[in-house]
């Protein structure tokens, strides 16, 4: 049993910032825009933010820092991300381009700043203050206690209140109606008077927010210090989405079955199961990744994305 | 009469070569604003040491910029051939990975093949490793509708895991945690390369590079096989009612894509420039690093060259920067800039476009 919920436990540090990150990928997707500068963003988001708790250091107290830190992340990340809407709606780019170039700026720009002010890239910071042994009353339920209410951050619960926002907006409100008509046929959208560009930036600007959140999200359980990097999850996130065919329940469970996968690879040596079987650590690395190819194989051939997604919209083209 | 100025506006060849220099004008006076704010005092030293790039050491300089720009163009290459076929190949780091493990494997190990040809096997070997890790992107592609981005980034890091683990099992140096050193038989020959640029990194792996610019030119650009790719990249649809057999394609596209990032991977490691790989988790940067160098070279395999050949110049004059106070980072930052802004390469083609065409139309009129 406490295997189980160290599984669970751990799980959510892999997870969570996949399922948020991979939940802006669909916004802005679903608009019609392919956003593959999550990387860049997340690196962004992650640096600002970390930056904020090594500012403002002690002076404010426990999770209100944590909460304030998150939103000067996704502010970050929506501000960068204007980059990218302007250049894929108002210039009609190539949006590969465009987010191939957000991700080499932000890594750059992180461990160029942080060089210029202290000299070291890596920006240090305290996130083991955030940490939660166990929450009041909900700790102490019997089974789920201790998997989901016991050595948490707040942002575990955050992930998850995100992915209930985003169902409700994309499939229960007149915005996220407009958004998913944008992305599948945006002139359709246009003859009955959706402003397309208005809701394409929206869409970017709301994937920009989640990446910059996820990215710190990522960031705070598992390192002390940011050096410039997410290792990779922004692409990691964009796989989630397309495994999690741009519909959120989906992505809910691809994000999970990767970061349970990823989990298990980390963290075997925990688990007495697979400590004893005779199989190197890499291998265990590998498996989330074989696994993921293995289920994509089986499961695109219907693939759904978004019709238009990828397409710059021209009011003058038919 | 039409002037030639006309005529060259309305050409989108030259539309497209005058908006990626005017990306790089743009992104450099950038970089010199990011240099003015960040340190103003020594601003324009820094900025004309980046102008300057490898030139600063004279010929040795320009040694170390091909030196860089080598892998670089081969991952450019690799991603403009697929581009060509409208595929994504964000997968070059892996390719070029698991090419560089094998190219080094056969370089220590396979020492009882005759001198001359232990290094070509060695690139050939790269090069088929590189073609093996494009091949199962594409081929899922084909069969089974999975998008070639999200499968080659899997990719990536199965080959990192995979390399690394079979580096430790087979060629690894348990004091320095990096491989052992390559026979000398399996560099590659310098072929008086490094009489022209005096710089120790230097070798023939350039004429090599050289060698599949051209070839990829001739079947991009003079085979049925060529028009057949760029046939389902500009339209799947048209291409297959024409009757081109659009999977066979992706899947060959992906493989040659791949065997030039593995044999880029070889051309790297075997130069004899003391390069060794480590065991760490984290993925090749050429294999990223590609990516700009196609875009800037707008997939043109001679555009790439250049383009690589361009970033090689400008990272080594980043290197140089550092003996101000400045980080080096400047370099990725002004390449991210470009970048971006040959983005907008559209809209400044139809711009030089319609300045075109109102010349010639007012040239037009005067004849009249």
């Amino acid at each position: 049993m406490n295997e189980i919920n160290f599984i669970a436990q751990q799980a959510m540090y892999f997870s969570i910032p996949l399922l948020i990150v991979a939940l802006g990928g669909m916004f802005s997707e679903r608009s019609g825009v392919v956003n593959i500068a999550l990387e860049g963003i997340m690196v962004m988001g992650a640096f600002i933010g970390v930056a904020f708790l090594n500012i403002t250091g002690d002076s404010i107290p426990g999770q209100w820092q944590l909460i304030l830190a998150l939103l000067v992340a996704g502010l970050s990340g929506a501000i960068f991300s204007l980059l990218h809407a302007f250049a894929s709606i108002n210039m009609k780019a190539d949006q590969t381009i465009s987010g191939t170039a957000l991700n080499m700026f932000a890594p750059a720009f992180a461990i160029f700043v942080a060089r210029m002010v202290q000299n070291s890239q890596n920006v240090i910071f305290n996130g083991t203050k955030f940490y939660i042994e166990k929450i009041p009353v909900l700790g102490d339920i019997p089974v789920i206690g201790p998997m989901f209410f016991q050595k948490a951050y707040i942002t575990t619960f955050l992930g998850f209140g995100i992915l209930i926002v985003s169902s409700i907006v994309l499939y229960r409100t007149r915005f996220g109606l407009r958004l998913r008509a944008c992305g599948e046929h945006p002139h359709a959208a246009d003859s009955v008077g959706i402003n397309v560009y208005k809701i394409r930036y929206a869409g970017v600007v709301i994937s920009g927010a989640l990446a910059g959140i996820g990215g710190l999200v990522f960031i705070l359980p598992t390192s002390t210090q940011f050096s410039a990097s997410v290792a990779g999850y922004g692409f990691l996130a964009l796989a989630v989405l397309i495994f999690g065919q741009w519909k959120p329940k989906r992505i809910l469970f691809a994000a999970f079955f990767f970061g349970i996968m990823k989990t298990l690879a980390n963290s075997y040596t925990g688990i007495s199961l697979l400590k004893n079987l005779p199989i190197s650590s890499e291998v265990y690395k590998m498996i989330p990744y074989v696994a993921t190819l293995i289920v994509l194989a089986f499961s695109s051939k219907n693939s759904q994305a978004p019709r238009a997604s990828g397409i710059p919209y021209d009011k003058s083209s038919r | 009469m039409r002037t030639k100025l006309s005529k060259m506006l309305g050409n989108s060849a030259v539309a497209s070569f005058s908006s990626s220099i005017l990306a790089i004008v743009v992104g450099l006076i950038f970089g010199l604003l990011i240099l003015l704010f960040s340190n103003p005092s020594q601003a324009f030293q820094g900025f004309g040491t980046i102008l300057l790039g490898g030139l600063q050491d004279g010929l040795a300089g320009m040694g170390n910029v091909i030196y860089f720009a080598v892998p670089i163009i081969m991952t450019g290459l690799s991603v403009g051939f697929a581009f060509k076929t409208g595929l994504f190949n964000i997968g070059a780091s892996g390719q070029f990975t698991v090419g560089t493990f094998v190219a080094i494997y056969i370089g220590v190990n396979w020492t009882w093949l005759p001198g001359y040809s232990h290094w070509i096997v060695a690139l050939f070997a790269a090069a088929l490793a590189g073609a093996l890790w494009g091949f199962v992107p594409g081929i899922l592609k084909a069969v089974a509708n999975v998008n070639e981005v999200i499968s080659s980034i899997i990719m990536n890091y199965i080959g990192m895991y995979l390399t690394n683990m079979l580096i430790v099992k087979t060629v690894f140096d348990q004091l320095k945690n990096q491989t052992l050193p390559v026979a000398a038989s399996a560099q590659i020959p310098k072929w008086g390369i490094d009489k022209i640029f005096p710089y120790r990194s230097v070798n023939g792996a350039i004429l090599i590079v050289i060698f599949v610019v051209f070839i990829m030119y001739i079947v991009i650009n003079k085979t049925t096989f060529g028009f057949e790719l760029k046939a389902c990249g500009k339209n799947p649809n048209a291409s297959k009612y024409a009757g081109i057999n659009a999977k066979k394609n992706i899947v060959l596209s992906m493989v040659i894509a791949g065997a030039i990032s593995g044999l880029g991977g070889a051309l790297f490691y075997l130069s004899g420039a003391g390069k060794y790989m480590q065991v760490q988790d984290i993925i090749a940067i050429e294999g990223f690093n590609g990516i700009p160098v196609a875009l800037l070279g707008l997939s043109n395999p001679i555009g790439i060259l250049f383009a690589g050949l361009f970033i090689g110049y400008i990272t080594v004059g980043g290197f140089n920067l550092q003996s101000f106070d400045f980080a080096p980072q400047v370099i990725d930052i002004i390449i991210a800039a470009i970048i971006y802004f040959s983005a907008f390469a559209l809209v400044f083609k139809n711009l030089l476009g319609r300045v075109g065409k109102k010349l010639a139309k007012r040239e037009d009129e005067k004849d009249e």
